[in-house]
């Protein structure tokens, strides 16, 4: 379609100004990483740091306990999004092939699920977590983190199921195949790419999820990686700027990567699970 | 692709290929399902229900074996609870202020992105930022761009000879918008793919057609994208709003609630309630109380928007 110039300049000013909105403020996150604390502590900060050090990532970790906190939000986030995939796959099968009263009823869930205000939840579950001794616990927190990435997780693999043409499964039955076969040797394969899309995205979300941890991780040998940042920031809501920043631009560097690597494909799924149901 | 074609042999017995054909036949489909509803019931639909039930007794933390059943007390304490109403209010100012102007940001956006342009690749490496960061480390960054002294915010309007370093999160007036603002940046992304995704589903050739019936940019817009792009539009609004409302970490990180509770959304009110004064119960009872009232806000939004189409 024909654009005028003016039109095109307009268009390029408005796309720059969003790039800047967007990319500007993790560039000050970045920028004040590497800055020793003279410059910090200087009025007139700069965007490029002139003497760039290490200190504050090798103070970040004196100061708190980030090693462990990442073992912790990995073993967290890498269970929650194993056992998810597992538990989802079958069902999301069931709800992407036969539209029954349960299919219908998971839809519904995954909808409303959305809604909850987790405090509501969260309540009920900490009395129950405490009584099982499970407070405090990384496996109480994985299963929590588990039920709750569920939705999204259905949401996703119904997507990917309906991409796979049911004619294939259809031609393994004419073959003999029985339905279990069928699921292993038909479907496993086609799906595997959306299944492993799925997971990281279940991986990332737990990564990152904060508000459950906070509440149910009270020792700080067991907190997860965003509990521990928060400690950074002391009660008064002084930081230690330069340690702060580096621990922040480390604690998202996987989730960085992991999205990188899958974006295109969660963005698929997404849209596949809510464009066809 | 060639499976595919090579499959179709019972001509008649293969009904279509899409979904709801078949019934869940014998046990093998409940076996599947079994592992995952499961742990829905006892971990998700369970504790919702007990929570409902916990809104009606007096429960806290410490003395949960005496709990009583005390009826509606709590939701009537609730009534005449001025901060958390004040909670409330902030919460549907934060929802708001942060769902529309992100709509109207990412539909922009979204349309110049499905134009042919130079930076596309640049916007989507980007956008992936705010869309993995976790809500913390957001939190943490724009509280690092806002610092009065070393945040880049003060020192750019310093140097545009606008002020001389104002404490954005901290100032009763500018708390809100500074935190909303964070809000907008954190969830452009998603809405931005979503609206994307919506766009990509309008067919060319009708806007091809209207161009050549003589139909100006806002012509094309109002009478063909647009219409295409609604219902996408108005899922993402409406999950926005209901995701913005319950939100927690960011605030928490930004402002923790502060200064003095103008940025103390709903959920910020009921964390405190129930895990710093071990009130159960009224918590409970005010998650209740969230769930109804958003429940009827979505319906008149989505009923209002619904018969605004209609008229057209």
């Amino acid at each position: 379609m024909r654009t005028s110039k003016s039109a095109r300049i307009g268009q390029y000013a408005a796309l720059l100004a969003y790039l800047a909105f967007l990319a500007l403020p993790f560039l000050w996150l970045l920028s004040t990483a590497f800055k020793p604390p003279r410059e910090l502590g200087s009025l007139h900060p700069t965007w490029v740091p002139r003497n760039p050090t290490l200190d504050n990532f090798r103070q970040a970790f004196d100061e708190q306990p980030l090693l462990h906190a990442a073992l912790n939000s990995l073993l967290a986030a890498a269970s929650a999004a194993l056992v998810a995939v597992l538990l989802a796959t079958p069902m999301a099968y069931v709800m992407a092939r036969h539209r029954t009263l349960l299919g219908r009823a998971a839809t519904g869930w995954v909808v409303v699920s959305q809604a909850f205000p987790f405090v509501l939840v969260i309540i009920p579950l900490f009395l129950v977590l405490k009584n099982l001794r499970l407070i405090d616990s990384v496996f109480g927190l994985v299963m929590v983190y588990v039920v709750w990435s569920l939705p999204f997780a259905l949401w996703m693999l119904v997507g990917y199921v309906r991409a796979v043409p049911a004619e294939l499964e259809e031609a393994a039955a004419v073959d003999g195949a029985g339905r279990l076969r069928t699921l292993v040797s038909v479907m496993a394969p086609l799906l595997a790419p959306g299944i492993v899309a799925t997971a990281l995205f279940a991986f990332v979300t737990a990564w990152n999820e904060f508000f459950f941890a906070l509440v149910l991780l009270k020792t700080p040998e067991k907190q997860t990686l965003p509990v521990v940042l928060t400690h950074f920031i002391g009660a008064e809501g002084v930081a230690d700027l330069g340690p702060l920043a580096a621990a922040a631009f480390l604690a998202t560097l996987p989730s960085l990567v992991v999205f990188a690597i899958v974006q295109r494909r969660i963005t698929g799924g997404l849209m596949a699970g809510a464009v066809k149901s | 692709m060639t499976l595919v074609t090579g499959a179709r042999r019972p001509a008649k017995r293969v009904t279509r290929a899409g979904p709801g054909s078949r019934p869940l036949g014998g046990h093998g489909a409940w076996f599947l399902v079994l592992p995952a509803l499961i742990p829905i019931l006892v971990l998700s639909v369970g504790p919702l229900l007990y929570g409902i039930l916990l809104a009606f007794t007096d429960a806290q933390s410490g003395r949960t074996a005496s709990t009583q059943w005390i009826g509606t007390l709590n939701f009537q304490d609730l009534l005449h609870d001025t901060l958390f109403w004040q909670s409330f209010r902030i919460g549907l100012v934060w929802a708001v202020g942060v769902t529309v102007p992100q709509f109207l940001l990412a539909l922009g956006l979204a349309l110049l992105l499905n134009q042919e342009l130079r930076l596309r690749w640049l916007a989507r490496a980007l956008a992936i930022i705010p869309w993995a960061m976790p809500e913390v480390v957001v939190g943490i960054m724009w509280r690092l761009v806002y610092n009065a002294d070393a945040g880049v915010l003060n020192e750019t309007l310093r140097d545009l000879g606008l002020g001389d370093g104002h404490d954005w999160l901290s100032g009763l007036t500018t708390a809100l918008p500074a935190v909303i603002v964070v809000g907008v940046w954190a969830g452009m992304p998603q809405t931005t793919v979503a609206l994307l995704a919506g766009l990509q589903n309008t067919p060319r050739e009708l806007h091809e057609a209207a161009a050549m019936d003589g139909a100006g940019a806002w012509r094309r817009f109002r009478t063909v994208t647009w219409p295409a792009l609604r219902p996408v539009a108005l899922a993402i609004t409406a999950l926005n709003l209901i995701w913005n409302f319950n939100s927690f970490a960011l605030v928490y990180v930004l402002t923790n609630g502060g200064p003095g509770g103008r940025t103390r959304l709903p959920m910020l009110f009921a964390y405190e309630e129930a895990f710093r004064y071990g009130q159960f119960g009224y918590a409970a009872a005010m998650g209740c109380v969230m769930v109804a009232l958003i429940s009827v806000l979505l319906a008149v939004f989505l009923v209002g928007r619904l018969r605004g189409g209609e008229e057209r």
